[in-house]
């Protein structure tokens, strides 16, 4: 018995390493973004820094906020997200209730019609022509309505409303005579809030997040939403990090661009990422609890 | 009249009451209904400019057949091969490290200290949440040749600098990896809610018989979450040659095309940025086509092998 108790330990201990190890190498690469976000450039560039900050300054964070196409970028990203969200609500919520209503007829028919789309769709370009002759090119309804909604998302709407809103209930107040939009509004939804959190942050999420919609269906930079501007910060170099003292400095010696051009880098990665990582660890439970809804059906 | 015609009728008016009766219910899938019309049923219909030469003045119905031109210039060009070889090495690659996650889950169920438990957790989830904007972009810094930290340790072991992002030989494994750190701690998640729900009695009795933690969990844990392991290796297959288009699209330089060029990049060039509609519809019908037969034949092996499947 004793044997197996000493292994026990070994295990535990492994086990407890091979956890912390994982969790380690995953986070380092965030810690260095944020130490390095108000870090010199110099230290950054060659290697000096590589855990904490070095010789700390907010300049990095000074030129983002002085950068307009960042505030654009933020602004549109926040207005596609809210409006984004309130629409997959809209489409959202009452569809799933009405599949979890036993008086709906042709239920099998209904979620054939949705499912199909998880199994076949017409691709990238069929989808793009048909924004592109609904006129919807370079508008901010390109940005929120293709994608509004996916199969998954009902499916889980609805095995939430199957759970948590007894028959009984809806037959006691059909009897009273309320009509199914009173009673959706004033009866349903109140009792709905977690099942409304996590479909609204998993979609809003998604929406903060993406950037290919954006690529090919908006053509004016001053529609781009964040994650486009950060593109061609991050990725494609194209640094206008300071409009104002590049225009003037030229001369202002090239290194002294590649320089800005660092600096700005990493405090633009924890601007665009500041509002999930603020409401990341509170709303996290609400997360894993929208992975979990998912997975009841399976 | 016949009693089919009368079984008909009594359809239709139970139905009419029904409707009359729940009309609101109706109303409330109006929106889905015309949003999966719209933006999936109607480019299902447009897929047929696959089959034709498509002219926007002409509109779909209008273009001309021309058969499987299309496919035909798409299966003999130089390019054919080597973009199916990319995308289906790529997609194995991700395949194969479909055990990462489960290994985790196992290694966090395991766990006796709550608190560390929850930490660990918390922070493995953290990347899901990252863009992949963000997350190349990342890339970009870390594995700068000059400014980059992973070529000034390569260079403080004496070893030369690495322009891993303009390599051909270092995309696969950049892309793979960077997704894995991004995503290994969100998909243990499914794998926890299985473990928890294997029965207690099962670790009781195993112990009693003097069963090691290792054992327990080759014999019990795992054989547990199996149908879950199995659903979730059905989803993944479906998603073949299709995940992670877009970070390939971030990722892809001229330097690096001969491995990152991939069929959902070569729909991107030749549709969106070269205009050519019918031939790029053609392309991304032949990959969904793949991808529906490998669903198909994968779910039906798994329901004769394991019974468990999606239908």
């Amino acid at each position: 018995m004793s044997k197996f108790s000493v292994s026990d330990k070994a295990f535990d201990r492994l086990n407890f390493l091979f956890v912390l190890l994982v969790t380690l190498i995953i986070i380092y690469p965030l810690i260095f973004v944020i130490s390095a976000s108000i870090s010199d450039p110099h230290a950054v560039n060659t290697g000096k820094m590589w855990l904490w900050p070095v010789d700390v300054t907010l300049e990095g964070f000074r030129r983002v906020f002085q950068n307009d196409a960042i505030w654009t970028g933020y602004k549109n990203t926040i207005i596609y997200t809210a409006v984004g969200v309130a629409i997959h609500l809209f489409v959202l919520l009452p569809a799933s209730y009405a599949l979890s209503r036993k008086e709906l007829m042709g239920k099998r028919v209904w979620l054939w019609f949705i499912l199909f789309t998880m199994l076949f769709n017409g691709g990238l370009i069929p989808t793009y022509l048909v924004v592109r002759n609904l006129q919807m090119l370079d508008t901010i309804w390109a940005m929120v309505i293709p994608g509004v909604i996916g199969a998954w998302s009902i499916l889980v709407a609805r095995t939430f409303f199957q759970q948590t809103i007894p028959d009984q209930l809806v037959e006691a107040a059909k009897i009273d005579g309320a009509s199914d939009i009173y009673l959706f509004i004033k009866v349903v939804l109140p009792l709905s809030m977690p099942i409304i959190a996590v479909m609204a942050l998993f979609h809003g999420v998604a929406l903060w997040n993406q950037y290919f919609n954006a690529l090919i269906y908006l053509r004016s930079e001053d529609k781009f939403p964040l994650q486009l501007i950060l593109r061609q910060i991050l990725i494609l170099n194209e640094v206008s990090a300071d409009s104002a003292s590049s225009a003037a400095g030229s001369a202002q010696s090239f290194a002294d661009q590649i320089k800005t051009a660092s600096l700005v880098k990493y405090a633009v990665i924890i601007v665009s990422a500041l509002p999930l990582l603020i409401v990341y660890p509170f709303l996290q439970r609400f997360f894993v609890k929208g992975v979990l809804i998912g997975s009841v059906k399976e | 009249m016949g009693k089919d015609q009368l079984i008909q009728n009594g359809r239709r008016a139970r139905f009419k009451k029904n409707f009359l009766r729940n009309w609101q219910l109706y109303l409330f899938m109006m929106p889905v209904f015309l949003y999966f019309f719209i933006f999936h049923y109607i480019p299902m219909y447009g897929v047929q400019i696959a089959f034709k030469d498509y002219y926007a003045t002409l509109g779909i119905w209008g273009s001309e057949w021309v058969g499987f031109e299309h496919f035909e210039r798409f299966f003999s060009s130089y390019y054919f091969w080597r973009l199916l070889k990319n995308t289906i090495i790529l997609n194995l690659y991700m395949l194969v490290l479909f055990p990462l996650p489960i290994i985790l889950a196992l290694a966090f169920n395991e766990l006796r200290n709550g608190a560390f438990k929850k930490w660990t957790q918390t922070l493995t989830y953290a990347p899901h949440f990252i863009s992949v904007v963000v997350v190349v972009g990342m890339l970009v810094a870390f594995l700068d040749p000059n400014t980059g930290l992973v070529n000034h340790v390569l260079r403080a072991f004496g070893l030369d600098a690495i322009p891993f992002l303009t390599s051909p030989d270092w995309f696969r494994h950049i892309f793979v990896w960077s997704g894995q750190w991004q995503t290994l701690g969100w998909s243990t998640i499914i794998y926890l809610a299985a473990l928890a729900g294997v029965n207690p009695e099962l670790h009781e009795a195993a112990k009693v018989d003097g069963a090691t933690r290792m054992q327990r969990i080759t014999r019990i844990n795992i054989p547990s979450i199996m149908p879950t392991i199995v659903i979730l290796f059905i989803l993944n297959i479906g998603n073949f040659m299709q995940i992670g288009f877009e970070k390939v699209l971030l990722m892809q330089n001229t330097l690096n095309s001969e491995t990152s060029d991939v069929i959902q990049t070569f729909v991107y060039q030749t549709g969106i940025l070269e205009g050519q509609y019918s031939f790029a519809a053609a392309v991304g019908l032949f990959e969904s086509a793949i991808n529906i037969v490998l669903l198909i034949t994968v779910n039906q092996i798994a329901r004769k092998v394991s019974e468990n499947s999606l239908w």
